[in-house]
C-alpha cells in the first residue's frame, strides 16, 4: 500500500505562548518545535499498517526550513520517503494549505492518506477533510482504531456521545484521535539510517498550485483572560470545610 | 448576490443538541447588521417534529430535510445536504456547531465552496461589513481575532460559548428533498452512551486526576450524580488506564465551560488547564498545597479529595433534601 502522512511541526503543548508585537502572531523564540502529536499517531499507523501489508510511508509537509526536524524524526520512526514543500515565507490559510497539500498528494498514486484531526497550533479540524474533499476521496475523522482489507477501511471513530464503525473504498483519508497508537520512540539505528533518506524539497512556487490570497486573516491576538488564585477555604475537618465551600458556592459565587 | 444567514442545526433522536439554539441565536446577530433572513436547517427524520422550535429563537423559516439517510450523523451525508441547502439559499454566511459532526461538515465545505472558514469560534459580529470571529488557538493560550472575506463565510460556534436567546421569528417550517446519491460512507455500527452528559455540553464537571490513585472514581461520580454533572479526567488519569480518552479534559482531550468545575486530586498541568480555562467557578481539591491548580482556582481545598469530595456530595445533598 502506499501511504501518505500529512504532518506539521508546531510548539510543544507546554509552550508558553506570548503574543508578538505585531499583535497577529506569536512570538516564535524560545519555543520547542515538536510533531504535531496527532501527526505521531499518524506517522505510526502508517507504519504499523505498511509493516502488515507491504508498501512505502511517505510523509508531507509544508513549512519552513525547520520543519525538517519533524520529518527527520518521522524517518527514524521508519517512514520511507519524506517531502517537504517550501512555503517560501508565503501566509496560508487552512484552506490555502490544503490546496497545496492535494496538489502534491494528485501527483503520486496513494492508497491511503492519514493525517491528525487537527495542529495543536491554529486548531483548525480543516486541513484533513479539506484535502479529501479536494481529492474528491471520503474521509473518516477522529479515527482510534482501523483495519485495511478488500480495497476498504473500516474505521471506529469517536462522535459525541460514543463511537461509530464507518467503512469507506480506497483511496480515502482518515485523521487520528489519541487511543489510536502508542506512537513509537525513535531508535537510534532508526535515526541514524533517516539521514540517508530522501528529504525532496518543493519550493511552494514550483508546485504548480496557487493557493490564492488567505481569506481568512488574523487581524489581532491577545491573551485571554488569566485566572488567578481565589480564596482557599479552610477548616478543621473535611466537613468544615465542605460546609463553608458549599455555603461559597450557593451565595457568593451562586452556581449552585 | 448571496443573502442572509442560514444556521445549521443538529438535533439527536428527536432533541435539538443545545448548540443548535446558541448557533441560531448567533445568526440572528449577524443578520441584524448584515440584512436578509435567518434559516434555520434541521436534518433527519425526527426533524419535522421539532423544526418550530427553531423560530423560538428567532429562525425566519426553517427547511426540514426529512431524509432517515440523515439520521445517524454521517459526515458525508450531512455534508452533500447542506450543500445542497446552501445552494438553494445562497446565505452570505453559514453557522454551524463546532462538534464533532459539524467541524467535518463545515471543512469539507470550505473546500466544496473554496469559502473561508473559522473553526471552533467563541463570538462572531460583523466589523466594517466583515465576518470576524473570535476563536481560541494554541490550545486556547491565546485568542486570535479572524476576518472572513468572500461568501459564504463559514463559522463554527464551540458549544456554550454563545448564549442562546429567545427571540421569536416567524419560523415558516418547509420539508425540502435532498440527494444523498454518491455518499461513501457505510455505517457498520453505532454504539452511544444514552444519558451520559456530553462533557462539552454539561453545566457542571467533576473531574479526577492522578490523585484518584487508581479506576475507582466513585467520589467523583457520586458528586456527579447529586449535582446532575459529567465526569471528566485529566491525562494522568487516562494514561494511567483508569478512564478512557473519552472522559479526557484537556487540551489533547476535551474543552469543557461548565458553570462549575470542581477538580479533584489534578495537580493544573498547562495542558489541563487549556481544557477547563472557560469554566466559570473552579474548585480544587489537592493534598498538595503547592499544586499548580490552586493558582487558578476560585476556591482551593487542601485535603484528601477520598474525605472532602464525599463531604461536599453530603453538604449538597442536604441543601437539596
Amino acid at each position: 500500500m502506499e501511504i501518505a502522512v500529512l504532518l506539521k511541526q508546531v510548539p510543544a503543548t507546554e509552550s508558553m505562548i506570548e503574543i508578538a508585537d505585531s499583535d497577529t502572531a506569536i512570538k516564535a523564540e524560545g519555543i520547542n518545535w515538536v510533531m504535531n502529536p496527532y501527526d505521531e499517531l499518524a506517522v505510526e499507523e502508517a507504519l504499523q499498517i505498511r509493516d502488515a501489508a507491504g508498501g512505502a510511508v511517505t510523509v508531507f509537509t509544508m513549512g519552513p526550513e525547520k520543519a525538517v526536524e519533524a520529518l527527520r524524526t518521522a524517518l527514524a520512526m521508519g517512514a520511507d520517503t519524506a517531502v517537504r514543500i517550501d512555503s517560501e515565507d508565503r501566509v496560508l490559510d487552512g484552506l490555502g494549505t490544503a490546496k497545496v497539500l492535494a496538489g502534491e498528494l494528485k501527483k503520486g498514486a496513494f492508497d491511503l492518506i492519514v493525517a491528525g484531526h487537527r495542529a495543536v497550533d491554529d486548531d483548525n479540524f480543516q486541513v484533513g477533510p479539506a484535502v479529501a474533499e479536494l481529492m474528491n476521496i471520503p474521509h473518516i475523522s477522529m479515527v482510534i482504531d482501523q483495519e485495511v482489507s478488500d480495497g476498504k477501511i473500516r474505521c471506529t471513530r469517536t462522535v459525541d456521545g460514543g463511537t461509530l464503525v464507518l467503512e469507506a473504498a480506497l483511496p480515502a483519508l482518515i485523521t487520528t484521535q489519541r487511543g489510536l497508537n502508542e506512537p513509537r520512540y525513535a531508535s537510534l539505528p532508526g535515526i541514524m539510517k533517516a539521514k540517508k533518506k530522501p528529504i525532496d524539497t518543493r519550493p511552494l512556487s514550483e508546485t504548480g498550485t496557487d493557493p490564492g490570497d488567505p481569506l481568512v486573516t488574523t487581524v489581532a491576538m491577545r491573551l485571554p483572560p488569566q485566572r488567578t488564585a481565589g480564596q482557599m477555604i479552610e477548616g478543621d475537618t473535611a466537613a468544615d470545610k465542605a460546609a463553608a465551600l458549599v455555603k461559597a458556592l450557593r451565595e457568593e459565587a451562586k452556581v449552585i | 448576490m448571496p443573502k442572509g444567514i442560514l444556521a445549521v442545526t443538529e438535533q439527536v433522536d428527536g432533541a435539538f443538541k443545545n448548540i443548535s439554539f446558541e448557533v441560531i441565536s448567533a445568526g440572528k446577530k449577524l443578520g441584524e447588521d448584515l440584512g436578509g433572513p435567518l434559516t434555520a436547517l434541521v436534518m433527519g427524520s425526527e426533524g419535522e417534529a421539532i423544526a418550530a422550535q427553531a423560530a423560538e429563537y428567532g429562525a425566519d423559516r426553517i427547511l426540514v430535510a426529512n431524509d432517515a439517510g440523515l439520521n445517524d450523523g454521517l459526515s458525508d451525508a450531512c455534508t452533500q445536504a447542506v450543500d445542497q441547502i446552501v445552494a438553494q439559499c445562497d446565505p452570505a454566511v453559514i453557522v454551524i456547531g463546532a462538534t464533532s459532526l459539524g467541524k467535518d461538515i463545515a471543512a469539507r465545505l470550505s473546500a466544496r465552496l473554496q469559502a473561508p472558514l473559522a473553526m471552533d469560534c467563541v463570538d462572531v459580529r460583523v466589523d466594517g461589513g466583515q465576518v470576524v470571529s473570535t476563536r481560541p488557538m494554541y490550545g486556547g493560550k491565546v485568542l486570535a481575532d479572524v476576518s472572513l472575506s468572500g461568501s459564504p463565510a463559514i463559522v463554527a460556534i464551540r458549544p456554550r460559548a454563545i448564549e442562546a436567546v429567545a427571540a421569536s421569528g416567524a419560523g415558516e417550517v418547509e420539508t425540502v428533498a435532498v440527494s444523498l446519491e454518491g455518499t461513501v460512507l457505510t455505517l457498520v455500527e453505532k454504539h452511544m452512551e444514552p444519558g451520559k452528559i456530553d462533557l462539552t455540553e454539561a453545566d457542571v464537571v467533576i473531574t479526577g486526576g492522578r490523585g484518584m490513585g487508581g479506576e475507582d472514581f466513585c467520589v467523583v461520580e457520586n458528586l456527579a450524580n447529586t449535582v446532575g454533572g459529567a465526569v471528566g479526567a485529566s491525562r494522568s488519569a487516562v494514561d494511567e488506564g483508569w478512564r478512557p480518552v473519552s472522559d479526557q479534559v484537556g487540551q489533547t482531550g476535551k474543552v469543557v465551560a461548565p458553570n462549575l468545575y470542581v477538580a479533584c486530586g489534578v495537580s493544573g498541568a498547562i495542558q489541563h488547564l487549556a481544557g477547563m480555562a472557560s469554566s466559570r467557578v473552579v474548585v480544587a481539591v489537592n493534598k498538595d498545597p503547592e499544586a499548580p491548580i490552586f493558582s487558578k482556582c476560585d476556591y482551593g481545598i487542601v485535603g484528601d479529595l477520598f474525605e472532602v469530595v464525599p463531604a461536599i456530595t453530603a453538604e449538597i445533598e442536604k441543601i437539596k433534601g
